[in-house]
């Protein structure tokens, strides 16, 4: 069975994921080795999975963690009266 | 450890919210789109969960509750200052309707040390924080955070099914908005000319 393109997208998240039925994943899989466009986009979305994915991207401000924790020794204080 | 703390070791929370601070401070930045803010929304729900800690049920995970607070102290900031854009509602994030990506021809891998500098960071950051929020928590929760399918769909208090469509679209969102950037940032190829 042929698949086109953009019935393809619709399946890139399950096929990251691993969660495609194994007839779907054989059929976009088939379609996958043949299309340069669908493999680039498959390509780039598990690239940016990875980049979002670390721990470099949301990186806490220099000091959060101290401020947070002296904010809340003294709600422990304050708690304790 | 929680019930530890409810019965009088309340010290002990320092150690119980050090894994989930990176966690929710991201999705407060997220929505607020400032450092200080995030960070003061972040402070404020830890504070929240500490004075409710004795209502936490244990019917959730400790860290599901804590980001459920961490969305409703961002929301209800978000309202406050009418800072940031509302969600589309016209848009229904469940309804068909496809996202289509960013069509490249090639794609050559970003290797991780791009995260060394901060334009790159940035650049990621700005494109999650522009997503429609009902698709920016659930990839938030899912790619970022590492939440389990059932786990984000519980946070959110919506289906699975529907957390896999928005889960989808975001991906193809983040696809289309980040590809054409990102791609620049391979150097261009060089030929050298045999003599």
């Amino acid at each position: 069975m042929v698949i086109e393109c953009k019935h393809v997208w619709e399946h890139i998240s399950g096929y990251l994921d691993g969660t495609l039925d194994p007839a779907l994943l054989a059929i976009v899989q088939l379609h996958l080795e043949h299309c340069e466009i669908c493999s680039a986009i498959l390509d780039s979305t598990r690239n940016i999975l990875i980049l979002t994915a670390d721990d470099r991207v949301f990186e806490l401000p220099m000091g959060f963690s101290e401020r947070l924790h002296s904010r809340l020794d003294e709600e422990i204080r304050s708690a304790a009266g | 450890m929680i019930a530890r703390i409810v019965a009088g070791e309340p010290h002990l929370f320092h150690d119980l919210i050090r894994p989930y601070e990176r966690r929710v401070y991201a999705m407060a930045l997220s929505f607020l789109h400032n450092e200080a803010d995030a960070e003061d929304a972040a402070q404020d729900a830890f504070l929240k969960a500490f004075r409710n800690l004795a209502g936490f049920r244990g019917e959730s995970q400790f860290g599901t509750w804590l980001i459920s607070i961490t969305l409703n102290e961002a929301r209800s900031r978000l309202r406050r200052t009418k800072a940031a854009p509302m969600t589309s509602l016209d848009l229904d994030p469940d309804e068909p309707g496809a996202v289509s990506p960013a069509l490249l021809r090639d794609w050559r891998e970003i290797p991780s040390q791009a995260l060394e500098r901060q334009e790159v960071r940035v650049l990621l950051q700005e494109a999650i924080a522009a997503l429609p929020e009902n698709y920016r928590t659930v990839f938030l929760l899912r790619d970022v955070d590492e939440l389990g399918t059932n786990e984000a769909a519980a946070v959110l208090n919506i289906t699975v099914a529907s957390l896999k469509v928005r889960l989808h679209r975001a991906r193809m969102m983040l696809q289309k908005s980040l590809a054409p950037s990102l791609k620049h940032l391979n150097p261009t190829r060089r030929w050298f000319q045999w003599l």
